[in-house]
């Protein structure tokens, strides 16, 4: 994949992901999980990454980390300030995980240990990868308690996780992801487990360690009305790859691939009386040998023949930083949901298309 | 469905469908020990009251804990109610015997959140659409044609009925729960969370389905959801709880143009918009705290421990108010009941 964004040669950019690709054997055959994702992430910008289950949104970050199992399949190159992370050892990628990048989980009751007392977990970051006494890493554990506003940080600190609340506990989480001060904060689906109040002051959380740290950040959901509020650029994901590319007022107001102007038509809106939704007709392909062409191709109310031949490449229209993989993107550009999908209830895949086939 | 099913009092020449008077239910809390005393109890739903109209969608919603799953259960008579009265087009429920409550289970039937967990994978799709049929006797006489139609009202093909449930889609497994729900030819359907376990574009298709079904069959739906602008959508009438409680009782618009309770409003601006300017300039109402055990919660106004008005603008005095008196859900001028002693509406979108 040649280098399309005019943004990857600029100084000011900490991530840069370039065709990278992810495979799982199986018994049923090879899962095509991630199928080639490109992108850079800039210094201290909120990149949003939207899809639905099994588009591979999750898995691209956790390779991003080496975090995946041994029998993935990993190709591609993920530079981080310029060191190949790919080809780096595990010895290497420790000194990077947790003070070059660090991470929130979706669920805080799992990243978290349930043996040891959430001051001693925050300290223990700390430690890991600064030289200073443990009573002074305690301390900054309390700092950091304080900064993600938990009350009474002092005596929190000692508390064990099953102590906390939901929220209290995905605070903990993020006070741990900012404790080095890291460039770049990934943070898949952080809100997903926890209630809308909850959830928005999570989301203010990690807007101030964000901002606390300087950091960049990969905000990956399925909620899009999460990456409206939070995101400065936005990356669609289907089938394992990037499908539409652009700023959030970019891909919001014009989008140029069929399959995100059908995900705002499926939306019911919180702002706006719909009297009818317009769902995308059936379901999301298996990743497994999966066929050539278009992936959005069996859904899509513009497809031709072209489509189930040829897959589209990422490309920009008339705006350079805006990019989607559509042979039809300008048919797309300007139009409403409506216009192209149909506000029909049926489901006229046949039975047997499966969805989520990997772990998301 | 229809522009007149207001709130009660302008509705009294219909009369509902469904009723729930003071509905509580309380579970009992035990200890570790040997004897497993009782501790206390869990208060789950505390006198929840409200009326489903025929062909409406009421819409119950609040953040987990809240209690409205067990509101559809009790509804239902799946779980016995610790106090208070179900009436099923003017039958008590609580009254009726085992056999007459099956009889009556014909006309309310329930579809579950998760639609990997509801199925039995075990059997294939036509026998779990058939089953309530065989159950109440209804199969011998052309079940088999019934179940092809079912397949076909909710959008699947009938030729797939002998295949398993893991062969569909969550979506399509969805569909195969309101088929089944539908088989006895219901009045009214209990949707518990119906389309939190989809994907975005899989549930809208759902969602229509839904509303065809109910302007087809004329069906009252009860609309149990944490996702208000799913309710926005689908409902006629939306109930908003919280510890138990029914907080705010109002037509859909109306809630969300002149909300009135607190935790209302601070649930309305929590929600993010799909759309960037409007996210970026939006008035947020941010809540401090999680929602306080259900097993000891708060005297007076249960959101009182939360509550920005409670805490930033009530006066010493008028807080005594909050903290010694629960709330009753009246109208106190804002055109629709809330239950908050300094109701006051506000405008969030």
């Amino acid at each position: 994949m040649t280098p399309t964004d005019p943004a990857a040669t600029t100084g000011d950019t900490v991530l840069e992901v370039e065709d990278l690709t992810v495979q799982f054997p199986t018994d049923e055959g090879l899962v095509e999980a991630v199928r080639g994702v490109s992108y850079e992430l800039r210094r201290g910008e909120v990149l949003g990454i939207v899809g639905e289950s099994g588009s591979g949104k999750s898995v691209t970050s956790l390779a991003v980390m080496g975090l995946l199992p041994k029998t993935a399949r990993v190709s591609g190159s993920v530079r981080f300030n310029g060191t190949e992370l790919l080809e780096s050892g595990d010895k290497e990628l420790s000194r990077v995980r947790g003070r070059g990048i660090s991470m929130v989980f979706q669920d805080p009751m799992t990243s978290l240990n349930p043996v040891y007392t959430i001051g001693d977990q925050i300290a223990e970051t700390i430690l890991v990868h600064n030289d200073i006494t443990k009573q002074a890493a305690r301390k900054q554990a309390v700092e950091l308690l304080e900064t993600v506003h938990i009350p009474n940080p002092e005596q929190r600190a000692k508390a064990y996780p099953h102590e906390l609340s939901g929220g209290m506990r995905q605070r903990v989480v993020i006070a741990i992801a900012m404790a080095n001060q890291p460039d770049v904060i990934i943070a898949d689906e952080p809100t997903t487990a926890l209630d809308v109040t909850v959830q928005a002051q999570i989301l203010e959380a990690l807007r101030t360690a964000q901002k606390e740290t300087g950091a960049a950040m990969i905000l990956i959901t399925h909620d899009l009305g999460v990456i409206a509020g939070q995101a400065d650029r936005v990356m669609v994901m289907y089938a394992g790859k990037p499908v539409e590319k652009g700023t959030a007022d970019e891909v919001f107001y014009t989008p140029r691939m069929p399959y995100t102007l059908g995900l705002l038509g499926s939306l019911p809106r919180l702002d706006i009386k719909t009297d009818r939704l317009t769902p995308i007709a059936g379901s999301p392909p298996s990743v497994i040998n999966m066929p050539p062409g278009c992936p959005f191709s069996p859904r899509c109310p513009l497809a031709e023949d072209i489509c189930d031949q040829e897959e589209p490449p990422l490309e920009p229209g008339s705006n350079p930083e805006h990019l989607a993989a559509c042979h039809f993107s300008y048919r797309v550009e300007g139009h409403e949901p409506t216009d192209l999908f149909r506000p029909v209830a049926d489901d006229p895949l046949p039975a047997g298309a499966t969805e989520g086939e990997v772990r998301e | 469905m229809t522009e007149t099913a207001l709130d009660v009092e302008s509705t009294t020449s219909r009369t509902p469908v469904l009723s729930a008077r003071d509905i509580v239910k309380h579970f009992p809390v035990h200890g570790g020990g040997i004897l497993r005393r009782r501790i206390g109890d869990v208060h789950a739903v505390c006198g929840v009251s409200f009326d489903l109209y025929p062909n409406e969608t009421l819409g119950l919603v609040g953040e987990s804990g809240c209690g409205k799953s067990t509101t559809a259960r009790v509804v239902l008579n799946l779980q016995p109610a610790t106090a208070g009265e179900v009436s099923f087009e003017g039958q008590n429920l609580n009254t009726l015997g085992r056999k007459e409550m099956r009889r009556l289970r014909r006309s309310m039937q329930i579809v579950f959140q998760d639609p990997y967990a509801s199925l039995d994978p075990r059997i294939p799709v036509n026998e779990i659409v058939a089953e309530p049929l065989r159950i109440h006797g209804l199969y011998e006489n052309g079940g088999k044609e019934r179940v092809r139609e079912l397949l076909a009202t909710v959008g699947l093909r009938p030729e797939h009925g002998n295949r398993f449930p893991h062969e569909f889609s969550g979506g399509q497994r969805q569909r195969i729960g309101v088929a089944r729900a539908l088989a006895l030819e219901p009045k009214v359907l209990v949707l518990d969370e119906p389309v939190s376990a989809l994907d975005v574009s899989i549930q809208a298709g759902v969602l229509n389905l839904l509303q065809d079904l109910q302007s087809e069959l004329g069906l009252s739906y009860l609309f149990v959801s944490h996702d208000l602008s799913v309710v926005r959508h689908v409902a006629d009438r939306i109930a908003v709880m919280y510890l138990g409680r029914i907080v705010e009782l109002a037509p859909a618009e109306e809630l969300f143009e002149r909300p009135a309770h607190p935790y209302t409003q601070a649930l309305i601006s929590a929600i993010p918009v799909p759309d960037p300017r409007k996210e970026r300039t939006r008035q947020r109402i941010v809540i401090t705290g999680d929602v306080p055990s259900p097993a000891n919660p708060p005297s007076g106004c249960r959101f009182r421990t939360r509550c920005p008005k409670f805490a930033n603008e009530l006066s010493e005095g008028e807080r005594k108010l909050c903290i010694d008196e629960v709330p009753e859900l009246v109208d106190r001028g804002q055109g629709h009941p809330s239950a908050c002693h300094y109701a006051e509406t506000a405008q969030l979108l």
